[in-house]
C-alpha cells in the first residue's frame, strides 16, 4: 500500500504526479498511485471542468482533499474536455483514487490539441526515478 | 540536490512496520508508519474494536533522586506532590513566560518518575531538565532502551486481561501497574491519545517484536489492527486533544489552549507568575474552539477565520483540520480572539473561498459511557 513501485508503462507522467494515457487523440488523466499514497485517504475530488469545455496545457482542472492534505490537479496536456469521471460526484467514491488510481480513479478525458505533447512527458522509468529520488 | 538529511531514527519495531507494508514517513526525526492499510479503516478499528500503535518515538525519561517530586513540581504545571505510586497526570512544561515547551504525561513509579514527552521536543526537554536540575536528581533517557506500544479501543481491556498477569480492571484511567504481558515484564498504563479506553505499555526494547506480534495475533479475532500516526491524528483531533506544534507551542500559553485543568496556580512552577498575570488581566486573549465545516473542503493549519458579516481582519486561525471519519465531515480546531462571541457566525478562508463554520463543543467525539 506504500505506493505502486512500478508505474504502468502504457502511459506518460507529469512531475506534478498526473498520469496521461493516450488513445488516438484522446488522453485520460488521473493521479499516480504514489501521489495517492502520499495524500492519504482521499475524501473529495472536485473536478472543475465540464465536458465540452477547454483546458490549457498546465491548467488547474480540480482539487483533491484527503485526510491529511489537499492537492491541486493540473492538466499536463491541453484540449477539449470529452468526459469527467462522474463517480466523483459522490464522495463515497473518492477512495477510488487510493484503491484504483491508474484505472477506476481516472479523472478527465481530453481530446488533445497536440498529440505530440504526450511524448514530451516523463516515461514510466523517468517518473519512477522522480518519486524514488534516485535520479542521477 | 538536497544535502543529505540526518539519518532518521528507527524504533525497535521498524522491521515489523516494513514487513506489514506500512507507509513509512519522516516524523520528528523518526521514520514512522503513517498508515498500514488506510487511515479511515484504522480510525474506525480504534473506535469500534481496537488498534495497536507503535509509540517508540515518544521520549521516555526516568527521573530519579530523593527530591524528584519537588523537582518535577517546579517543572510541570500540574500537581506532582500528593500523587500516590501508580498515578499518572497530564501537564505542561512552560518557560518563564508561561508559554508551552511541551505537553507531557508523568507516571509515579516506586523508585522513579517516568516522564513521557513528545518526540519533537525530547532534546529540548532533556536540556531544560538539566538546566534546572538540582544536586541529587538524575535523569535517564530510556527512549532507545525501551519500547512503547499502545493497544487502544473498546476491545483493548479484554485483550490485556487475557494476556497479562496484572489485574487490568484495577488499573483505572490515568494509572499504571507493573507485571507481565505475554510473559514480558512491562508497565501497563491506562492512558492514550485517541479518546477511547486504551493502554500504553512500556517495556524493554529487546522484546518489542515479541510483544507486538503476540498482541497483534491475540487481538486479530477481536478486530484489532495495527494503526499508524495518521489515525492517531484523526482520533486525537476528534477527541479535542492538543498536538504540540498545532494547538500548543512556545507562542501559546496553556490557558489559551483551554488546558486550565492541568494548571495548578496554587503551587510554584516555572511560568506560574506569568500565567497568574494572564488570569489577573482578565484571562487569555484567545481561545481554542471547535467547528464543523460546511461542504467538502478541509481547513488546514494557519488558514484564517473571519466574522461572517464583516471585516477583512482575521479573528482567528486554524490549528488543526481534518476529515472526521466518525462524523463523516470536515472538522477543525481554531484559536479565536477571546472578544469574539461564542455564537458569532464565522467563516474560514480555504484558499480564497470563505466557508461557513458551525461552532460546536469540544471534544467532537465522546466515547459512549459504560453501562
Amino acid at each position: 500500500m506504500a505506493g505502486e513501485p512500478n508505474p504502468p508503462t502504457d502511459r506518460r507522467y507529469s512531475d506534478t504526479h498526473e498520469w496521461c494515457k493516450l488513445d488516438g487523440d484522446v488522453v485520460t488523466v488521473g493521479i499516480t498511485d504514489f501521489a495517492a499514497s502520499e495524500l492519504t485517504d482521499v475524501t473529495h475530488v472536485e473536478l472543475q471542468v465540464r465536458a465540452g469545455g477547454t483546458v490549457g496545457k498546465g491548467d488547474k482542472f480540480g482539487e483533491i482533499e484527503s485526510v491529511k492534505a489537499f492537492s491541486d490537479l493540473y492538466c499536463p496536456m491541453g484540449g477539449t474536455v470529452e468526459a469527467v469521471n462522474e463517480k466523483f460526484e459522490d464522495d463515497e467514491n473518492a477512495g477510488l483514487v487510493n484503491t484504483s488510481s491508474f484505472d477506476e480513479g481516472w479523472m478527465i478525458k481530453i481530446k488533445v490539441d497536440d498529440v505530440a505533447d504526450h511524448a514530451s512527458l516523463l516515461d514510466a522509468d523517468a517518473y519512477k526515478k522522480l518519486v524514488t529520488g534516485d535520479a542521477t | 540536490m538536497t544535502t543529505s538529511a540526518e539519518a532518521l531514527k528507527r524504533t525497535a519495531l521498524h522491521g515489523v512496520h516494513a514487513k506489514l507494508g506500512g507507509k513509512l514517513v519522516p516524523f520528528a526525526g523518526w521514520e514512522m508508519p503513517l498508515y498500514y492499510g488506510n487511515i479511515t479503516d484504522e480510525h474506525h478499528a480504534v473506535r469500534r474494536a481496537a488498534g495497536l500503535f507503535d509509540l517508540g518515538h515518544m521520549g521516555r525519561i526516568a527521573i530519579r533522586g530523593d527530591d524528584r517530586v519537588a523537582f518535577l513540581d517546579r517543572i510541570v504545571t500540574n500537581a506532582v506532590a500528593g500523587l500516590a505510586v501508580g498515578r499518572a497526570r497530564y501537564g505542561l512544561v512552560c518557560n518563564e513566560g508561561g508559554t508551552v515547551l511541551d505537553d507531557v504525561i508523568y507516571y509515579i513509579l516506586e523508585d522513579e518518575i517516568l516522564l513521557v514527552v513528545n518526540a519533537s521536543n525530547r532534546e529540548k526537554i532533556v536540556a531544560w531538565l538539566e538546566k534546572h536540575r538540582p544536586d541529587g536528581i538524575s535523569f535517564e533517557d530510556q527512549t532507545d532502551a525501551t519500547a512503547m506500544i499502545a493497544p487502544q479501543g473498546p476491545a483493548a481491556a479484554a485483550l490485556l486481561t487475557e494476556h497479562s498477569d496484572i489485574d487490568i480492571a484495577s488499573i483505572k484511567y490515568y494509572r499504571i501497574a507493573s507485571g507481565t504481558v505475554l510473559g514480558v515484564d512491562a508497565r501497563v498504563a491506562r492512558t492514550g491519545y485517541t479518546g477511547e479506553d486504551g493502554f500504553e505499555i512500556y517495556f524493554d526494547a529487546a522484546h518489542a517484536e515479541k510483544l507486538w506480534t503476540g498482541l497483534s495475533d491475540a487481538g486479530r479475532d477481536a478486530g484489532m489492527i495495527p494503526c499508524g500516526l495518521g489515525a492517531r491524528d484523526t482520533l486525537r483531533t476528534e477527541a479535542g486533544m492538543p498536538l504540540y506544534g498545532h494547538e500548543i507551542d512556545e507562542a501559546t500559553n496553556p490557558l489559551e489552549a483551554g488546558l486550565d485543568f492541568a494548571v495548578k496556580l496554587d503551587k510554584d512552577f516555572i511560568g506560574r507568575d506569568a500565567l497568574q498575570a494572564v488570569k489577573d488581566a482578565g484571562g487569555p486573549k484567545r481561545r481554542l474552539r471547535g467547528f464543523h465545516v460546511a461542504g467538502k473542503r478541509i481547513p488546514r493549519p494557519d488558514y484564517e477565520l473571519f466574522a461572517k458579516d464583516g471585516g477583512d481582519a482575521a479573528v482567528g486561525r486554524c490549528t488543526s483540520g481534518t476529515f472526521s471519519p466518525t462524523l463523516g465531515k470536515p472538522i477543525c480546531i481554531a484559536t479565536i480572539d477571546a472578544s469574539v462571541a461564542d455564537d458569532a457566525a464565522l467563516t474560514v478562508d480555504v484558499r480564497g473561498s470563505r466557508i461557513d463554520l458551525e461552532a460546536v463543543p469540544m471534544p467532537f467525539y465522546k466515547r459512549p459511557k459504560k453501562k
